[in-house]
C-alpha cells in the first residue's frame, strides 16, 4: 500500500514509450475467452496479454466487447469458455473476491460507488479495518482515505459526506484511490477520464505513469483513441465481440488504429487477430 | 395528525433561510428530520392532550404509552434494515402471531410440566424456542429471496398468509393461555416494571454512557488530528440527551401502583401500610427496557459492524456492493433473519402482554412497522434509515393509535387515519429527498 503511495507522490519523470520487459510470462493472459448473453456473443474467442509495467490500451466501438471481456477478468462476469493465467499459472476467477487476491483491482466505466455512504467507507468497501473488538474502525479508515486522497486529490475535504454530494472528478479520485489502496498488480481503467475535465484528465495521466513506473500492468478501455494513445505501450482493438488486431503504439499511427476500429481493417504493422477484415 | 405532518418539510427551509440555525445544527451535528419528528410528536402530544380534555399528557398514558411501543418498535428496527437492502417484509405481523404461538404451546405442553411450575429455566427456554422459530422463518424467507431470487414483496406477502394460517393451524383456532408467571414479566405489567430506585439507577447508567460516548468520539478525532465539535455543541447534545433520561425516569416513577395492587406489593415485601395509602412507582417496564436495549444493540449492529457497513452499501447501490466483493446475498438473507427473530421478540411481548396468544395477534402489525421505519426516515429507494428514528417512528405510531382509543374513535376509522398517515409519510420523504438531492 505505501510503496506505492510514494511512488505516485513522486513526481517528474518522464515516460518512455515501450521499456517493458517481455522475456518472461505474461503477468496477465485471458485465452480465447467467449460469453455470450442470450444468444448473442459479447466476446468470441478473444485472447489478450499484458506485462508488469505495461499500459494496454483496449479500443473499440460502444458494444464491441471490450468491457464484457475486462468484466470477466474482474471477477463481474464468469466467462464461458476460456482460460485466464497469472504469471503463467492458470487462475480460477469467478468473482470479484476471487479477482482481488490475485491484485486485480478495478476502476469501472460507473464508477461502482455506494452513494449513500462517505469516501472513507467507499475505499474500504469489503475490506475494512477493524478494532480489536471486532467492530469498525471508522478514524483509522478515514485516516488511511485522508493520507491516499491527499495525494490524488489534495484539495479534497469532504470526507463527512456521502459520496453522491463529490463533484464528478472527486468521484473518479475516490474510486482510483479505491484500486490503488490494496496494492493492486493489475489494475483496470474502464473509460478513467470520460467524466473528466482536462486538468483531471492530465491529473489521471501522470497518475498512470507513475503506477506503471511501480510495475503494475494496467488495462485502459476507451472507444476514444485520443484519450489512450499517448498513455498506452500497446493497443489491442475490439469489434463485435473479436480482437481485430494489436500492435505496439509506436509501430501504428492514430488513423490507422482508427481503421481497425470502424473498419476491422489490420495494418501491416500490427499481429491481426480473429476479427480482422479478411481481404 | 395533519399539523404534525406539515412539521416535516419546513424543517430545510428555515434551516436555510437563517445561517445561525444552520450553523447551530451543523456544530450539534444534530439531525434535520429526527428534530422535525420530535417536534411532530410533540405537536401529535399536545393536540390529543387538548382534545381528550388532558388525559393524554398523564404518567399514566405515557407510561402505557411506552409499553404499547415496545412490540412494534422492536420489529421497526429490524424492518430499517430490510428497507435500506431495497426489500421490504409484509409478513412481520404474522411471524409475529406464530412465533407467540408456537411460545405459549411449547410452554404450556412441555416446558412447564417437564421443568415445574415458574421454573427459571421456563422463560428462558420459551423464549430461545421463540427466538429459534423467528430465525428460522426469517432465513428461509431471506433464501427464497437473495438465493432464489424471488422478490421479497411476493416472498414476504405469501408469508403473510402462511404463517397467520401456521399460527391457526398449530393451535387449532384455540386461544393459548400463558401460565409462567417470570415469563410475564417480559410483557410489563406491575410485575413487569422495576420500581422507582432501580430506575433511577438505569438513567445514571444511561447518563454515564452518553458521556463516555461523547469523550471516546472526540479522544478518537483527536487521535487522529480531525475536526472536533465544539465543546459547547458537545456540552449542549449531552445535555439534552440527560434531560430526556431524567424527564422520561421522573414520569414513569411518578405512576403509582394502584391501592389493592400497591396493598399486595406490600404484604409480598412485608412493608407497613400508613393511613395514607402507599406510593409506590412502577418505573420503567421490562418491555420497555428491552426495546430500548434492542434499539441500543441494532444501532450497534447498524453502524459498527462489518454487516450494517454492507447492509447500508448494498441499499446505496447493489451492483457496487456486488462488485466490491460483498457476498450481497448472504447479507441479504441474514436482515431477513434477524428481522424474523426481532419478531419473535415483538411476539414475547405482546404474549406476554396478553398473558395468551391468540390467532390475531400481531394482525396488521407489519403496516405499524413499516410505517414506523418510514415515518422514522427509512427511504423506500433503500440506502438510507437510523435506528432511532424508527424507534421514535414506532412512538409516533402508537401516540397516533391510543391517541385516538383514548378520543373514542372507532376502529375503522382508526386504520383509515393510520392508512393516511402512512401515504402521506412516504409522499413526504420523496419531496424531502427530491429536495435534498
Amino acid at each position: 500500500m505505501s510503496t506505492t503511495m510514494d511512488a505516485i507522490s513522486d513526481h517528474g519523470s518522464s515516460h518512455h514509450i515501450d521499456d517493458v520487459d517481455r522475456s518472461g510470462p505474461p503477468l496477465v493472459e485471458m485465452e480465447d475467452i467467449s460469453i455470450s448473453f442470450g444468444g448473442i456473443h459479447a466476446v468470441d474467442g478473444a485472447s489478450i496479454d499484458l506485462y508488469s509495467g505495461e499500459v494496454v490500451a483496449l479500443l473499440g466501438h460502444n458494444g464491441a466487447g471490450k468491457s464484457t471481456l475486462i468484466k470477466i477478468l474482474s471477477g463481474a462476469y464468469k466467462r464461458d469458455s476460456g482460460e485466464i493465467r497469472v504469471r503463467g499459472e492458470a487462475a480460477s476467477i469467478s468473482n470479484p473476491r476471487d479477482a482481488k487476491t490475485y491484485g486485480i483491482e478495478t476502476i469501472y466505466q460507473t464508477l461502482a460507488l455506494a452513494d449513500n455512504v462517505d469516501a472513507a467507507a467507499n475505499l474500504f468497501l469489503g475490506r475494512e479495518i477493524m478494532t480489536s473488538l471486532g467492530t469498525l474502525d471508522d478514524a483509522a479508515m478515514e485516516a488511511e482515505a485522508r493520507k491516499v486522497m491527499g495525494r490524488l486529490n489534495p484539495n479534497f475535504r469532504r470526507f463527512k459526506e456521502p459520496v453522491k454530494a463529490l463533484s464528478g472528478g472527486q468521484r473518479q479520485s475516490v474510486a482510483i484511490a479505491r484500486a490503488i489502496l490494496f496494492d493492486a498488480k493489475i489494475l483496470i481503467m474502464d473509460e478513467p477520464t470520460a467524466a473528466l475535465g482536462p486538468q483531471e484528465t492530465a491529473q489521471v495521466a501522470d497518475l498512470i505513469k507513475e503506477l506503471k513506473k511501480e510495475q503494475i500492468g494496467i488495462f485502459l478501455i476507451s472507444h476514444d483513441i485520443h484519450d489512450v494513445f499517448d498513455l498506452s505501450d500497446r493497443v489491442v482493438v475490439m469489434k463485435n465481440g473479436q480482437v481485430v488486431g494489436s500492435a505496439k503504439t509506436t509501430d501504428v499511427t492514430k488513423d490507422e488504429v482508427l481503421g481497425m476500429i470502424i473498419l476491422g481493417k489490420c495494418p501491416p504493422g500490427a499481429q491481426p487477430g480473429p476479427g480482422a477484415m479478411k481481404d | 395528525m395533519s399539523e404534525a405532518v406539515s412539521q416535516t418539510p419546513s424543517k430545510p427551509k428555515t434551516a436555510s433561510s437563517t445561517g445561525g440555525f444552520k450553523h447551530f445544527l451543523k456544530a450539534t451535528e444534530i439531525d434535520t428530520r429526527m428534530l422535525g419528528m420530535i417536534g411532530a410528536l410533540f405537536v401529535i402530544w399536545i393536540g390529543f392532550h387538548i382534545l381528550s380534555g388532558g388525559t393524554f399528557l398523564t404518567a399514566r398514558n405515557l407510561w402505557n404509552l411506552s409499553v404499547q411501543t415496545a412490540s412494534v418498535g422492536v420489529m421497526a428496527t429490524g424492518m430499517v434494515l430490510v428497507i435500506v437492502t431495497r426489500n421490504i417484509d409484509l409478513s412481520v405481523g404474522s411471524i409475529l402471531g406464530v412465533t407467540g404461538m408456537i411460545m405459549a404451546i411449547a410452554q404450556t405442553t412441555w416446558l412447564t410440566p417437564m421443568l415445574g411450575f415458574d421454573s427459571q429455566l421456563v422463560w428462558i427456554l420459551t423464549l430461545a424456542v421463540g427466538l429459534a422459530a423467528g430465525l428460522t422463518i426469517g432465513a428461509l424467507q431471506g433464501f427464497v429471496i437473495a438465493y432464489m431470487g424471488v422478490p421479497a414483496f411476493i416472498v414476504t406477502l405469501g408469508g403473510l398468509l402462511i404463517w397467520r394460517g401456521a399460527a391457526w393451524w398449530v393451535a387449532s383456532g384455540r386461544t393459548i393461555p400463558i401460565t409462567d408467571n417470570n415469563f410475564k414479566i417480559i410483557g410489563g405489567g406491575s410485575d413487569g416494571s422495576i420500581g422507582s430506585t432501580w430506575s433511577w439507577l438505569i438513567a445514571l447508567v444511561a447518563i454515564a454512557f452518553l458521556a463516555l460516548a461523547a469523550v471516546n468520539a472526540r479522544r478518537q478525532r483527536h487521535r487522529f488530528h480531525f475536526p472536533v465539535k465544539p465543546i459547547w455543541a458537545e456540552v449542549l447534545t449531552f445535555g439534552l440527551g440527560a434531560l430526556a433520561v431524567v424527564v422520561a425516569t421522573l414520569v414513569v416513577n411518578s405512576y403509582y401502583l394502584p391501592g389493592p395492587l400497591a396493598r399486595r406489593y406490600a404484604e409480598a415485601s412485608g412493608i407497613e401500610v400508613p393511613e395514607a395509602g402507599l406510593a409506590i412507582s412502577f418505573g420503567y417496564a421490562v418491555p420497555v427496557l428491552l426495546f430500548i436495549g434492542v434499539g441500543i444493540v441494532m444501532t450497534f449492529i447498524a453502524r459498527r459492524t462489518r454487516f450494517g457497513r454492507y447492509v447500508f452499501a448494498i441499499g446505496g447501490n447493489p451492483e457496487a456492493a456486488e462488485l466490491a466483493g460483498i457476498n450481497t446475498k448472504r447479507v441479504t438473507m441474514m436482515v431477513f433473519a434477524l428481522m424474523g427473530m426481532l419478531a419473535a421478540v415483538g411476539a414475547a411481548i405482546s404474549t406476554a402482554r396478553l398473558t395468551s396468544a391468540t390467532n390475531a395477534q400481531g394482525t396488521l402489525d407489519e403496516l405499524y412497522t413499516i410505517a414506523a421505519a418510514v415515518i422514522g426516515g427509512t427511504s423506500l429507494a433503500g440506502g438510507a434509515g437510523t435506528i432511532a428514528g424508527a424507534m421514535l417512528g414506532a412512538l409516533v405510531m402508537q401516540s397516533l393509535q391510543s391517541g385516538m382509543v383514548l378520543l373514542g374513535m372507532d376502529t375503522p376509522l382508526q386504520n383509515i387515519v393510520v392508512g393516511a398517515v402512512l401515504v402521506v409519510a412516504v409522499w413526504l420523504d420523496t419531496i424531502y429527498r427530491r429536495r435534498a438531492a
